[in-house]
Formats: C-alpha cells, structure tokens, sequence
C-alpha cells in the first residue's frame, strides 16, 4: 500500500484510540459526577465532611461493603472455575448453549432475582449475609465462566502436554502451568465481579434485611430519602477511592501477570472429552452449574405461569394489551430493549476497542485503562442525578433525549470490552507484528491483519456482554428511559410494585422473555464470532 | 508524539464529540410552547383516552416524564429548582410536601376545579400544590387465614401486640419504603411523641418482621396474595389492595379475599403544583385544571388505586363494593413530619433493627 494513501496516520490513529474514549469519559461521567459532588461539598468548609467520615455507621457499612464484596468474590471464583475450565478445555454437545445460557442471571434486574431467592431458599438461609454471597455469585458466574473460559480455550495445550512429558502429574500442571498463563484473565474477571459485589444494592437491602446496607445504598439513602446531598457526596468519594484502589491494584496485578505469545485458535486447542473421569468432569460442573443457576430461574417460569389458581398463558397473552401499569403496551418494551442494547453494544464496541489498543499498544498507558473501569464502580444514583443537572440548558438539555439511555448503558459496558479485549491484545506474540511490519506492512494493516483476527474473539465475547449489559441495566436506565419507551426490566420493576395477581404474573412473564431475549442475543453474538473467527 | 501533540488533540476530538452530540440533540427556540410536561413518578397512570381527551381540549401535547418513586422525583426537583425538566409536578405527598415547599419548587395557582374539593385536603393555603388524590396506607389482613383458625382479624393497632397475634405482621423498612414509613407515621400520630417507642418495643417482641419494601412484604411474604406462599397474614399495604386482589384475579371472586383494619389507616395526599421556571405556565394551568376534571378524576382509582378527591367524580363498581375509604384515618402536620422524619427513623431503626 501506498504510504501517503493510507487512511490513517499511527499518529492519528494513537490520538483517535486515547482521545475519543477519554472525551466520552469527560463528557458524559467525570463531568456530571464532579458536578453533583461538588454541589454536594459546597459552603462550610471541610468539618461536616469530615463529621460524615468519623461516623461509626459510616465505618461500619465500608466495613460490611468490602468484606462481602471480597467473599463474594472469592465465591464467584469457587463456583464458576470448574465450568470455566471445562468450557476452556473441552468440545462437547451443548457447549456453546452454556456459555449463552450463564449470562441470563446476569441480566436480571436484582428485586426479580432476590424474590426467587426467598422462594427457594430455606427459611434458616433467607435473611443475612450468606445469601447476599450466593445472589451475588448467582449473577457474576457469566463474568468467570466467559471472560476466564473464553481465555483459557485460547492457550495453547502443548506448553502443558510439554510439562506432562517433563512428568509432571496434572495438579503440577495445572499449578505451575496453567495457573499462571490464565493470571491475567482471572484478575480481570476478579475485578470486575469485586466491582460489581461492591456496588450492590437491591439484593443487600432484600436479602440481608435492615441490618445491612453497602455504600451505594447508603448513597442513594441519603440523596433520596434523608436529602442530605453533602453526606451523599462524601460516601460517593469513599466509594470511588475504594474503587480506584481496586482498580490500580488490577492493574499492577495484569501487568505482572500478562504472558505474551500464548493464544492459540479455539478450534486447535479444544477436544472432545475421551476417558470415563474426563465426561465425568464435565457433566459434573455443568450439571451443578445447572442446579445452581437453573433453581431460581425456575421459580420465575414458574411464577409467570401462576395465574387464577393454575398454570397457564394468561399473563403472557396479556401482554399485549394496554395496562395501567405502564405507558405503552408491554410487549414494546421487548423492541425498546433491543433498540437500546444495539445502540450500546456499538457505542460500547467503539470507544472500547479503540481505548482497548491504546491501553495494549507497547508502551500503552494503563492510566486510560484504570479510568475507564471507574464508571462501574460509581455510584449510579449520583451520576444519574449529575446528569439531571449537568446537561439542563439548552443546547445542552439532554435530560430527555433518547439516546442519553444508550450512553449510559455503554458507560457501564466499556470496562468490560477493555478488560476483555485488551488482555487478548497483550497475548499477542509482538514478534508476529515485527515479522508483519518487516514484510512491508504498514501499522495500519499489521493492526488489521495480525491484532483483529485475533482479537476477533476477544471482541464478540465483549460484545455479548455488552449487549446483555444494555438489556439488563436498570439503575441508570429507569431514571432516564422515557416512560413511553419502557425496557425490559424497567417494564418488570412497574408492574412488581402494583398488587394483584396479573401484575405480578405479567412481571415474571417479562422476566422469562428477558431471559429468553438474552439467551438467544447472545447464542447469536457467539455463533458470529465461531464463523467469523474460527480461521484464526 | 509529544504529550502537548496529544492534548490539543485529544482536546479536539472532546470538541467533535460535542458537536456531534449538539447536532443530534433536539432543540426547540423561542416560539409559543406546543408541549406540556407532567414531571411524575412511576406509579403514575391513565387511560389513553383521557391523554387524549385533554389534548384535544386544550390544543397541547402532553408529555409524561416518570423519574423513579416519589422520593426520587422531589430529588430531581430540587435539584433542577429554577430549571425544571417539566412544568407541572404530580405525585408530592404529606411526607415530602414540607421538603418541596422549603425548596421552593412552585408557584402560586388557585384552580377554579377546587370548587369541588374538599377542605380537608387542602394543606397549602396558598395553593403552590392542588390536591389531586388521596390514598390510605392501612393494615391489610387475609381473611381467609383468620376463618381458618377461628380467630377474629385484628380490630385496633393495640390487637397487635396481643400473644394470639404473635408472629402475624410483616411491615416495611421506614428507611427504604414509603408505606413503610407512613406506618410508623400512623403509630406516632397513635402513641404520640413519647409512647411510639414503646408500642414498637411490644411489636418487637411479639414478632414482628421488617422487610426492605412493599414488593417483598406483599407479594413473597403476605399470605393473602394472590400466588402468595408467605405465612403472615397481616400487612402493610393500601386501602385499595383489596379492590386490586379481585380485578385482577381470574375468575374474579364475589368477596375481597383481603380486609383493611381501618383504624390503622395513615392519610396519604399526593398534590400537583406548577414548577418555578416552568417554560409553558400557561399549559401547566390546563393541566392542574384537567387533573381535576370529572374526566381524570374518575379514571384515577382503576388507573393509579387511589381515590379522587373531587366529590362530583363517581367511584367505579369495584371500587363501590370493595374498596374502604377510612372516614378517621390518623394523620400529622407536613411540618411535623419534615421536622422530625429523620430523627424517628433513626430512633426505630435503633429500637427495631439492631
């Protein structure tokens, strides 16, 4: 290719990958954050802020929030590895329908998920901490079971069948081999469930009963219920230096752990399972997997079948019918959702991607990756009413736009494309770029025909969950969807606050067509990226 | 690349992205206002044909912004005070009137429609907010539960106290539930400033179980939901569940399978008022006048299940037989609550929770 010709200078290029995420990140969440806080901080001087922190309930709900968010994640890691490992490892039938099917918990707005709880759960188990551990690791075995799977089924199998040879015995091999080529994409996924189990909400103030509260729900209690915006700003902070300490650790962690030149195709590194123990490994994690995750979710089915004292389609036929429950039709909110969540993924895919090679470039900053994860782990109510006042005037009154709803959906979303992308970009051997590069590639092509075919993987992976994200996303969403355009589980949420049994019917109808939706969106995602993706 | 390189462009790009974001953005100039926006919360509802009926009326658009329950709304009120997102706020109960009106969110608007409203539910004599309905939050009981056992309903917020009611009443956290709140509001207008406390103590040792909202209280832990496997029979809920646990349960029962414990009712009154920068003041007036139109008023009970307080809009059939609209029901003055909401809330959370 001719070099003056080339669409797109490595300059440029490397100003668009940091420019264009850190201006999103400016605009629509340092800004609208930085504005509310410090309305929040405003007048009298540092004392009352200080007052907020010496409380000894402020010490305590910090306390419960990063003690519970570090055993739920030690639990995620317990319950989802043995599926990671034998989605990572093994061809076997119906492989593909568990890597769909584990995201469906992840999607489900919280309120749904702890009413199932208390549903299967026995009475000695309803209220306190450990259920809070099991809901949380309930939603993030997706994290785990796709981000470190997808990774693993990437190493190459002969660094271990050298070592097997060398003599060492599989627990050897798994230590010493294994372990450490799998370190990076553990850790992100580790953190990303951390974040999550630490912002929580909804389930610790249903499943852990007045007792408990996380500093999100503290934030929200102040704001909303008590009014006091200083105090809410102040726990905001906290929260976002816990985070940010979360994160740089992340960071040091990956950078120690990254190992380049291990990825291999998918399709290379997979086997059937042969021996007797091996087809017992995997029916065993699958099948507990299944008990686990499928138990509540049956509630629900069931549930949205309960109607006039038998089963039946009752609440889903009234689906289509005006309710007072909602401004449009039910069944509307399945278009909307799938309106938004498109709209999100490719936002989310955009500036994730690009932020993802600027950060894996040698010599990339990590800082752009660290503040791209900070969005997870703020408080959403905060930025929400940031929003509100940040863009209020004309031009810039974008308190009611529709597309402020896909913005904030990819907010949340863009971490997980960076955490998944970019570790799969610093798998790459850079050897494979000289060699490009040295048969007379510009970097242009060598990122397009060395990094992406790679990447190509990382990325469908990362758009599954951004799309699942989007459909899922309920905090930000309900106070910014309009109420003609209801989602998904905005569209729940209304009709579980109403009494009567078709509105709690309808709700879990809707609850089993989110699941259905995410199911089948992201069995899609992934059979694109076998095709796609599988010459690798 | 020199960092300085980067950050006039990166600085560019922020600039584009703005641009783009402008371009996209709807923007309306100066012209008369075609468009009135109800800022309300989600249990906000109405029939297509009402929306109609008064966009015919009054040659407006009517735009509906829900934003989160009540509490959430007056947030974002406050917040935006001066520079609302809409023109007329609906859904500012007796709990929050204090708080909003402290904040100046409204205007002044006697509407002519208050010829039809009762005194009594007139609580700003200035009229920045109207009254537009009330709602009840009352003790519900199962009735099918107590004729089981032969055991008579409770009568009073004394009955439940009492051993036979031992382990029967679910509740809401008054921190994070707004029925939750308004019955602690009932025991204090009860008991008084000096006697909750200890009414609360007796509840405690008698069994009562705190929940974080109505969802969980109602629907998973009350037994007179319909679907419902909870073994609690008495509630906190609404005057008007009991019409809801008949429309919509197929095939609709002859009798409310749930009773309402009248002397525990707390008075709820959600107010409209006209936001302070409203950009169409003068819609805004149509729409306080609609809302209290025979027309809106009558749609209001199977829409959003609470009572109109026009005395002219008739209640419908369901409503007439199965709904209690108690004529007593406690109350206490906005100010008072505004003036000690937070302090009771702590003091319960010490007595009951930990």
């Amino acid at each position: 290719m001719d070099a003056d010709r080339r669409p797109l200078s490595p300059r440029a290029a490397t100003v668009l990958a940091y420019g264009l995420p850190l201006a999103f990140l400016a605009v629509f969440f340092a800004s609208p954050l930085g504005t509310i806080v410090a309305r929040g901080l405003a007048g009298d001087g540092a004392g009352p802020a200080l007052a907020v922190l010496a409380d000894p309930l402020t010490r305590e709900v910090v306390w419960f929030t990063v003690w519970q968010a570090v055993a739920s994640t030690a639990l995620t890691l317990v319950v989802a590895l043995p599926a990671a490992a034998v989605v990572g490892r093994y061809d076997f039938p119906g492989r593909s329908v568990v890597r769909a099917a584990v995201v469906v918990p992840f999607v489900l707005p919280t309120v749904v998920v702890a009413l199932a709880f208390l549903a299967v759960l026995p009475e000695r188990l309803e209220r306190g901490w450990l259920p809070i551990l099991i809901a949380h690791a309930f939603f993030n075995v997706a994290v785990v079971v796709r981000v470190v799977g997808t990774f693993w089924a990437g190493l190459d199998r002969r660094v271990s069948e050298a070592a097997a040879t060398l003599g060492a015995g599989p627990g050897r091999r798994f230590r010493e081999v294994t372990l450490p080529l799998l370190a990076p994409a553990l850790a992100a996924a580790a953190a990303i469930v951390f974040l999550f189990s630490f912002t929580s909400f909804g389930v610790v103030l249903i499943l852990g009963g007045p007792r408990y509260a996380t500093i999100e729900a503290e934030i929200y209690n102040q704001a909303v219920r008590l009014f006091d915006l200083r105090a809410a700003a102040v726990l905001s902070l906290v929260q976002l230096g816990f985070v940010a300490a979360a994160v740089a650790a992340t960071m040091r962690l990956e950078a120690r752990l990254a190992v380049a030149g291990i990825l291999r195709a998918e399709r290379d590194v997979l086997r059937r399972p042969r021996t007797a123990g091996e087809m017992a490994l995997v029916a065993g994690s699958v099948g507990g997997l299944a008990i686990f995750l499928g138990a509540p979710l049956a509630v629900l089915v069931e549930r949205s079948l309960a109607v006039g004292g038998g089963h039946g389609l009752a609440a889903y036929r009234a689906l289509t019918h005006p309710t007072s429950a909602l401004l449009a039709a039910p069944w509307e909110a399945v278009a909307n959702s799938l309106v938004y969540a498109v709209a999100a993924t490719a936002l989310a895919l955009a500036v994730g991607g690009l932020a993802a090679f600027a950060v894996a470039s040698p010599g990339g900053s990590r800082l752009l990756d660290g503040l791209l994860m900070l969005p997870l782990g703020a408080s959403a109510v905060m930025l929400g009413f940031g929003i509100v006042i940040s863009f209020d005037r004309p031009p810039f009154d974008f308190r009611a736009a529709p597309w402020i709803v896909p913005v904030a959906q990819a907010l949340v979303a863009i971490p997980f494309v960076v955490r998944i992308v970019a570790p799969a970009l610093r798998a790459i051997d850079q050897r494979q770029r000289e060699a490009a590069a040295l048969l007379g590639a510009p970097p242009g092509r060598v990122r397009r025909e060395v990094d992406l075919p790679v990447v190509s993987r990382a990325l469908a992976v990362a758009a599954g969950f951004a799309f699942a994200i989007s459909l899922g996303e309920f905090g930000a969403t309900v106070f910014l969807a309009r109420p003609d355009r209801p989602t998904l589980p905005v569209a729940i949420f209304r009709f579980l606050g109403r009494p009567g049994e078709l509105n709690a019917a309808q709700a879990y109808a809707l609850a089993v067509i989110l699941m259905a939706v995410t199911a089948l969106s992201v069995f899609a995602v992934d059979r694109i990226r076998v095709r796609r993706g599988g010459w690798v | 690349m020199t960092k300085c390189h980067k950050l006039v462009c990166t600085a560019l790009v922020a600039a584009a992205a703005l641009a783009l974001a402008l371009a996209t953005a709807a923007c309306g100039g100066g012209e008369k206002p075609t468009e009135v926006v109800l800022l309300t919360h989600d249990s906000f509802a109405l029939s297509d044909g009402v929306k109609q009926a008064f966009e015919r009326e009054s040659g407006l658009t009517w735009r509906i912004l829900q934003a989160g329950d009540a509490g959430e709304v007056v947030t974002k009120a406050l917040l935006t005070a001066g520079n609302p997102e809409g023109d007329v706020l609906f859904g500012v109960d007796n709990n929050l009137l204090a708080r909003a009106l402290e904040g100046d969110l409204f205007v002044p608007y006697e509407s002519p429609g208050l010829a039809s409203v009762d005194e009594t539910w007139v609580l700003d004599p200035e009229h920045r907010v109207t009254p537009i309905d009330h709602g009840e939050v009352c003790l519900n009981y199962d009735k099918a539960w107590f004729a089981e056992r032969g055991l008579a309903p409770p009568a009073s917020l004394d009955d439940l106290t009492k051993p036979e009611y031992r382990k029967l009443l679910v509740v809401e956290n008054p921190a994070t539930s707004t029925p939750g709140l308004a019955f602690l509001l009932a025991t204090v207008a009860r008991y008084g400033e000096g006697g909750w406390q200890d009414y609360w103590r007796r509840l405690r040792a008698n069994g009562v179980l705190v929940v974080d909202g109505w969802e969980e209280a109602y629907t998973v832990r009350f037994s007179g939901a319909a679907g419902s496997k909870g073994n609690r029979p008495i509630v906190v809920s609404y005057a008007s569940s009991p019409p809801a646990e008949v429309i919509f349960r197929t095939p609709r029962p002859e009798e409310a399978p749930t009773g309402v414990v009248e002397s525990s009712c707390f008075r709820q009154i959600e107010f409209a008022g006209i936001l302070r920068g409203a950009r169409n003041e003068e819609g805004a007036r149509k729409l306080i006048d609609f809302l209290l139109s025979r027309r809106f008023q009558e749609d209001i009970p199977l829409q959003m299940f609470v009572f109109p307080v026009n005395r002219e809009a008739k209640l419908p059939p369901e409503f007439e037989r199965f709904a209690v609209v108690p004529p007593d029901p406690l109350t206490l003055a906005p100010e008072e609550i505004e003036a000690n909401r937070e302090r009771w809330v702590d003091e319960w959370t010490r007595i009951v929770v930990r």
